[in-house]
């Protein structure tokens, strides 16, 4: 039987392939001219790995909640400013009192410890205050309220720490580089990439292997089914957004280590991101929100340079964000599930 | 020994009321809104917003099945705590300099918040919740009257000093005397403003109450409606003159606010698709007109300059491309990615102006300058001194034209089909209603409404930024319409009065505009989800048939 096409799926694959090609071209453009030597290429992608495990870790938040409740917890990216934001004022304290500089591995973990729990205060109260009284209300409210919060808290922060820019200190055995494999990587970017592999195992196990972790993806399967199985389903969702706030937190220390300047605004555009890096690995699905993360890290590191700039577009990074948008416009288009998604069904949807 | 149920909900609710509290009060809300008065020397803002935590709390905790005395002990409970929980801050922030993290924890703070007496703070707050808990006593028209009354007051006076003003410019201060005092209003104005505006609430309760039990509404007649609406227009076309310049250029937002809220209202109220990239095509029909009348812009420079009015259904039919090429990869997907697309959206235009890439069309981040202002050949020019007031003519116009095309379309067939989308996309494809068409129109028409605004604002305004077009004015206009009532017009002007007027007005508040916007939208999904004005659902057979 034939498929009809209709207009819209036209203009749609038009759009699709008129960016496709677009960014063919500019690729093999740049391919020929070659403006930049390996050592640069190198470092795009090195860059472009730590930003993406960044995004990898605050899209799990999206999608292990959007798992289990079918709604985007637009404030999740505030989460991670409310994480990044507070840690600061343990990082100062400690490099003024001299002791990030003594024992780093230990501030850093005092600071990610405190970053991890402010993140997960927030959530909590989010998902009691906010969330759960909409549990049953259409879909367009528990959106909104969401958004609201996202607003509520951003500029809750400004008010309580300002709404200045905040410097996180230097750690000083975390400057200059490492030689691995004859490649030089920035110390920071090595951390945040072991750190967030490390955290994203850690969470895949959990999820697979611990009683917490069966329920959550029972809760998300079936909920009904999983309340007759005589699991819990609200303090599962609770756990749940614990988890994925745990991880916004830590990474907002990764963050401050990698870009040293927090403010309450922050979280805004790391987290549509990350949501972009979830919807692009299949949303709902965990392993395809780290792929998601990285893969979108790697495009926004080295697409300016790689097809923009090929295109004869002046100051290319200035797109930068457009790319992250105009990728999920065309994941949309043409793979609504997902790079991993086969799990999003009608139903789901 | 157990403790009784009601009495571990008001201590809860005491210390979920002491949170709020202390969080206003960190945020820096209290002390700012402390140097507004509503009553002259009498009460300012920033404690009546304490006061008013106290008591939502206490009114909550002393809930109507208990019985009297315990209602009043809940509500001293509750309030009490809240009260502790405030001298806690006090004692701790005194002992401990907490202005490292908390930018807001002041000496003047703490003063302030010990009411003169830190001792008294938890009495107060216990005197305020038993004030709370008698309210339960009133009967509920009456109390809602009252309620309403006091809103009323406070609104009037925290705008007191404005009114002033326009009294003043137009020499009937005199007259008002009783009423504003320089700064708030005067003891008796209160008194009198809370009066006679709960009678009237209470008066206007009874009658719909017995409107109710009437066995058939008395339809209203067409001429009292034509009356009253032309009252309305006389009033509203004096109103510029009355107002004066600044007043007026708050009520050109409100009015160029109204406008693209009718326009969103099309796509989230009516066709129930939530657009939060809403601004763009404000950007687009602003930035068509820019470049195309601009004496600086590219267009000019290659020697053809278009004036306001030929290049308004430009700017028109750029909003309504654009609508449609973004409509067309969101048609199949729903709520909550079509949220996210359109967002991105959004921030892809405004990238996009920013971007060097289109700087010699966009002017960057400069944006572009020396818009002419609007003409009329031989009638006027909106410039010169009265350029507010006369603008407000054309605003006026333009929103009238698109309430009546909103209403219109609203019961219109296409209404009807949006309506339905709205319901249940399955079940309106199903009943034969094309989707694709449906949703690419409300899409068009949504942003042609914002494309003339855009336009508007361009030529008003003489000069664009690209940074004027941020994700905050989607939000906006996104809150004003779900708290006006998704879907009803009337809903989107009483929206953009409180959403937009009231913070244009207290400009000095501006810092904690998008929190309570925030807050605002979290509260009415959680409260009342429909808004203030509800859209009732169209009757298919009027009643008696």
């Amino acid at each position: 039987m034939r498929r009809r096409i209709d207009t819209t799926t036209l203009v749609m694959w038009l759009i699709g392939v008129l960016i496709v090609s677009g960014v063919a071209w500019g690729t093999f453009n740049t391919v020929r001219a070659n403006p930049y030597s390996r050592e640069n290429w190198i470092d795009f992608v090195i860059f472009g790995l730590a930003q993406g495990c960044l995004y990898a870790l605050i899209a799990l938040g999206y999608t292990l909640v959007y798992g289990i409740l079918r709604m985007i917890n637009f404030a999740h990216g505030e989460v991670f400013m409310a994480g990044a934001f507070t840690g600061y004022f343990v990082a100062q304290p400690l490099f003024d009192s001299g002791f990030l500089v003594a024992q780093p591995v230990i501030s850093l973990i005092l600071i990610a410890i405190v970053s991890m729990a402010t993140s997960i205060l927030v959530a909590y109260l989010l998902e009691r205050i906010c969330y759960r009284p909409l549990r049953n209300a259409p879909r367009l409210v528990p959106l909104i309220t969401a958004i609201g919060a996202s607003f509520f808290l951003q500029y809750t922060f400004a008010g309580l720490y300002g709404n200045g820019v905040k410097t996180y200190p230097t750690v000083p055995s975390l400057t200059g580089e490492w030689q691995i494999f004859g490649i030089g990587i920035l110390k920071t970017q090595a951390v945040v990439i072991v750190a967030s592999i490390v955290l994203m195992l850690v969470l895949w196990l959990f999820i697979q292997y611990t009683k917490t972790g069966k329920a959550m993806r029972a809760v998300s399967e079936d909920k009904e089914t999983a309340a007759l199985m005589g699991i819990n389903v609200d303090a599962t969702i609770v756990r749940t957004f614990i988890i994925g706030a745990a991880m916004a937190g830590s990474a907002g220390v990764l963050y401050a280590l990698l870009n040293k300047q927090v403010q309450f605004y922050m979280g805004f555009q790391p987290g549509l991101k990350a949501f972009t890096a979830a919807v692009l690995g299949g949303i709902g699905n965990i392993p395809g929100a780290m792929l998601g993360g990285v893969f979108l890290g790697l495009f926004e590191s080295v697409g300016p340079s790689l097809f923009l700039e090929g295109l004869k577009i002046p100051a290319p990074y200035q797109l930068k964000d457009a790319i992250a948008f105009t990728m999920l416009v065309l994941i949309l288009i043409f793979r609504p599930t997902g790079i991993l998604g086969e799990r999003l069904s009608k139903k789901k949807a | 020994m157990k403790l009784a149920n009601w009495f571990v909900d008001a201590i809860q609710k005491g210390l979920i009321g002491g949170g709020v509290a202390i969080l206003l009060s960190l945020v820096g809300m209290v002390m700012r809104f402390a140097g507004r008065s509503i009553i002259q020397d009498v009460v300012d803002l920033g404690h009546t917003l304490l006061l008013i935590v106290v008591f939502i709390v206490a009114f909550s905790a002393a809930k109507r099945e208990y019985s009297a005395v315990v209602k009043v002990v809940a509500g001293f409970v509750a309030g009490f705590m809240t009260g502790l929980l405030l001298v806690l801050l006090v004692l701790v922030g005194g002992q401990i300099d907490m202005r490292a993290m908390f930018i807001n924890a002041s000496p003047e703070l703490y003063a302030f918040l010990s009411f003169g007496n830190l001792a008294l703070v938890p009495l107060i707050g216990a005197g305020t919740g038993v004030l709370a808990a008698l309210f339960h006593f009133l009967p509920a028209r009456l109390r809602n009257a009252l309620f309403t009354g006091f809103a009323i007051t406070m609104v009037i006076g925290t705008l007191s000093d404005q009114l002033l003003l326009i009294f003043t410019n137009n020499g009937l201060s005199a007259y008002f005397r009783w009423l504003l005092a320089p700064k708030g209003l005067t003891v008796i104005g209160s008194l009198i403003v809370t009066l006679v505006v709960a009678t009237i609430n209470y008066v206007q309760s009874m009658r719909s109450a017995r409107a109710v039990r009437a066995v058939a509404p008395q339809p209203a007649m067409r001429w009292v409606q034509y009356t009253i609406g032309l009252l309305l227009l006389a009033v509203a076309l004096y109103l510029p003159q009355f107002l004066g310049a600044y007043h007026s250029q708050v009520l050109n937002q409100v009015g160029l606010y109204i406008l693209m809220g009718l326009g969103l209202n099309i796509v989230v109220g009516f066709a129930g698709m939530l657009d939060v990239g809403y601004v763009a095509f404000l950007a687009l029909g602003a930035y068509a007109m820019g470049m195309l009348t601009s004496p600086e812009g590219f267009i000019a420079q290659a020697g053809g300059q278009w004036n306001f009015w030929a290049a308004l259904p430009v700017a028109f039919m750029v909003a309504v491309v654009a609508g449609i090429l973004l409509g067309i990869p969101v048609l199949k997907i729903r709520g909550d990615y079509l949220t996210i697309v359109t967002l991105g959206f959004g921030e892809i235009i405004r990238i996009l102006a920013i971007s060097d890439w289109l700087r010699p069309y966009t002017g960057g981040a400069q944006g572009i300058a020396a818009i002419p202002p609007i003409e009329i050949v031989g009638l006027f020019s909106l410039s010169g001194p009265a350029k507010q007031q006369k603008l407000f003519y054309l605003i006026l116009f333009c929103c009238i034209v698109a309430a009546f095309v909103a209403l219109r379309l609203k019961k219109s067939r296409l209404g009807r089909a949006w309506m339905a989308v709205r319901e249940d996309e399955d079940v309106a494809e199903a009943m034969g209603i094309n989707l694709v068409q449906t949703k690419l129109l409300a899409f068009a028409c949504g942003a042609a409404f914002s494309g003339i605004s855009g336009a508007i604002y361009a030529a008003n305004l003489g000069s664009i930024y690209p940074h004027s077009f941020g994700l905050l004015i989607s939000i906006n206009i996104v809150a004003l319409i779900i708290v006006g009532g998704m879907g009803n017009i009337y809903g989107v002007i009483l929206g953009a009065l409180v959403l937009v007027g009231l913070p244009e007005l207290l400009r000095e508040f501006s810092e904690f505009r998008l929190l309570v916007y925030g807050a605002v939208l979290i509260f009415m999904m959680l409260q009342r989800p429909e808004g203030l004005l509800p859209d009732k659902p169209q009757q298919l057979v009027k009643e008696g048939i």
